[in-house]
């Protein structure tokens, strides 16, 4: 599986683990935020529903809640954040990513190519 | 209120030219932001910017009976305001509460206000249902308001118009910049020296376009937002409202000495008996641990105090490169150094009772005349 994007403007793609998902913001979402100065990751470990609030994001605007895009249990967050949660900005679809959860991909609903991303946010 | 389309302003087009995010904001289309929020904060507190407030509403009190009127709506000292003075003020209604706050200025034949684009109709109403006598409210709504703000705001407005550097905080003169006529108040909203201009809306666009063009960065709502929290200063409708006594909201500053002793404003009756008695709760500064910023709306705890106070306003400081926020708290727990506890979400966050502002303002104060003589 490639990496896939939902209309709530996250990313998700396999990560090393195997039945695990990495995900993360698009660069289009990080620059409608702004200026990301803190972020709230979820707790290793807790469960969480395709399409549950999971994290938020605090950018110098407000606060903007960041939703599973599967169902499932977080397994890792970036914990580099912690300390540079401007790697959002700066890297927001690699060294920016937010939390990788294990669960099956197929809880998914409306998970959608680049191409029909791109077009979504044209 | 009906969902009316949002007014543009006569700078609207220059901002969506200069690649502005635009934002409707109390019925107004105004930037957000140009560059970046931080970025354009920065400028202004490091050099210069310049902010579209055209959407306030500025007004003028003419007539015999001009200063007798202001003294009747506002607890200020209206009959000591020299021309070309200025003063910060607010306007209550007869329980004291507070319609809005606004800048009163002394043109030596009209007084002249600002007030807040949200409250207009509800001044502009409040204003003319006390009109008496031999006064007069004109509403100037053919002007823009431009606010220079930063350390190089002076160097700047000094190319333009030259006496206007000669100013102090607070003090306003009627000059003529490229044949047209403007208001120059050296005051502003970000706690940083600066200068609002108003000016013609026809000669606006031109005299924005020459104050980039000399240096000034365009900012927007955002950065406004970052700077007035930083400098601790109230926006209505956060700190400010009907149900708000101004002594609570820590402008018991702004009332004047005479005013105090002798009232005869609206709404002296509860104001003054704040005043005697002290407010039950208090505006206040709050250093956040950690990076999490604290929203409007946030409970603050204190020890196992439940539920002493609220978070007003809050968000980033790229000054202090923490969260800040300005909160009402009971008076039992607004003493400086006061351990709080604010709920976020599930979480609890740490923080401090400061002194306001978070960030030294940066006026040209007038120099006090030696006393004594």
């Amino acid at each position: 599986m490639s990496r896939k994007f939902t209309k709530e403007h996250e990313w998700i793609e396999p990560a090393d683990e195997a039945g695990c998902f990495r995900v993360g913001i698009t660069d289009y979402a990080q620059s409608q935020l702004g200026d990301v100065v803190a972020i709230d990751l979820p707790e290793v470990g807790r469960q969480v529903e395709a399409g549950g609030e999971c994290a938020v994001i605090e950018s110098v605007k407000a606060a903007s809640d960041i939703y599973a895009p599967i169902a499932g249990t977080v397994r890792v967050v970036n914990d580099k954040l912690a300390d540079a949660p401007e790697l959002v900005n700066q890297d927001a679809e690699g060294a920016g990513w937010l939390f990788e959860i294990s669960g099956d991909i197929g809880s998914a609903t409306d998970l959608i190519d680049r191409a029909e991303y791109d077009q979504h946010t044209a | 209120m009906t969902a009316a389309q949002p007014r543009s302003t006569f700078l609207s087009a220059l901002h969506e030219r200069l690649g502005a995010r635009m934002v409707d904001f109390a019925g107004w289309r105004l930037p957000l932001q140009f560059s970046g929020i931080v970025a354009e904060h920065n400028q202004v507190r490091t050099a210069a910017g310049l902010f579209d407030v055209s959407h306030m509403c500025q007004f003028a009190l003419t007539g015999s009976d001009r200063v007798a009127n202001a003294q009747r709506l506002l607890p200020i000292d209206a009959a000591a305001l020299k021309p070309g003075r200025n003063k910060y003020t607010f306007m209550c209604n007869e329980q004291g509460g507070v319609i809005d706050d606004l800048v009163i200025g002394n043109d030596g034949e009209r007084l002249f206000v600002v007030c807040n684009a949200a409250r207009a109709e509800r001044v502009l109403a409040h204003v003319t249902e006390h009109l008496h006598g031999a006064c007069a409210l004109e509403r100037l709504a053919d002007r823009a308001l431009l606010a220079l703000q930063g350390p190089q705001a002076a160097a700047l407005i000094a190319k333009l118009a030259p006496e206007a550097e000669q100013l102090f905080f607070m003090d306003s003169l009627c000059s003529r910049i490229a044949d047209s006529e403007v208001r120059i108040c050296r005051c502003g909203y970000t706690g940083e020296d600066g200068f609002e201009i108003s000016a013609d809306g026809s000669a606006a666009v031109a005299l924005a376009e020459q104050l980039i063009a000399d240096g000034a960065a365009p900012a927007g709502l955002g950065a406004r937002d970052l700077l007035r929290i930083e400098a601790g200063l109230c926006l209505y409708g956060n700190e400010l409202d009907e149900q708000t006594n101004p002594v609570a909201a820590g402008l018991a500053w702004s009332i004047s000495p005479r005013r105090r002793r002798e009232g005869g404003f609206i709404g002296d009756q509860a104001v003054l008996a704040m005043l005697a008695e002290g407010s039950r709760r208090q505006l206040v500064g709050l250093s956040v641990q950690g990076r999490l910023p604290l929203r409007r709306g946030a409970k603050l705890d204190c020890g196992n105090q439940a539920a002493v106070g609220e978070v007003t306003s809050g968000g980033w400081s790229p000054v202090l490169e923490k969260p800040v926020a300005i909160a009402f708290v009971e008076s039992a727990a607004a003493k400086a150094g006061t351990q709080l506890a604010a709920l976020v979400r599930d979480k609890s966050i740490e923080c401090e009772v400061v002194s306001l502002p978070h960030v030294a303002h940066n006026y040209k104060i007038r120099p006090r005349k030696p006393a004594g003589n």
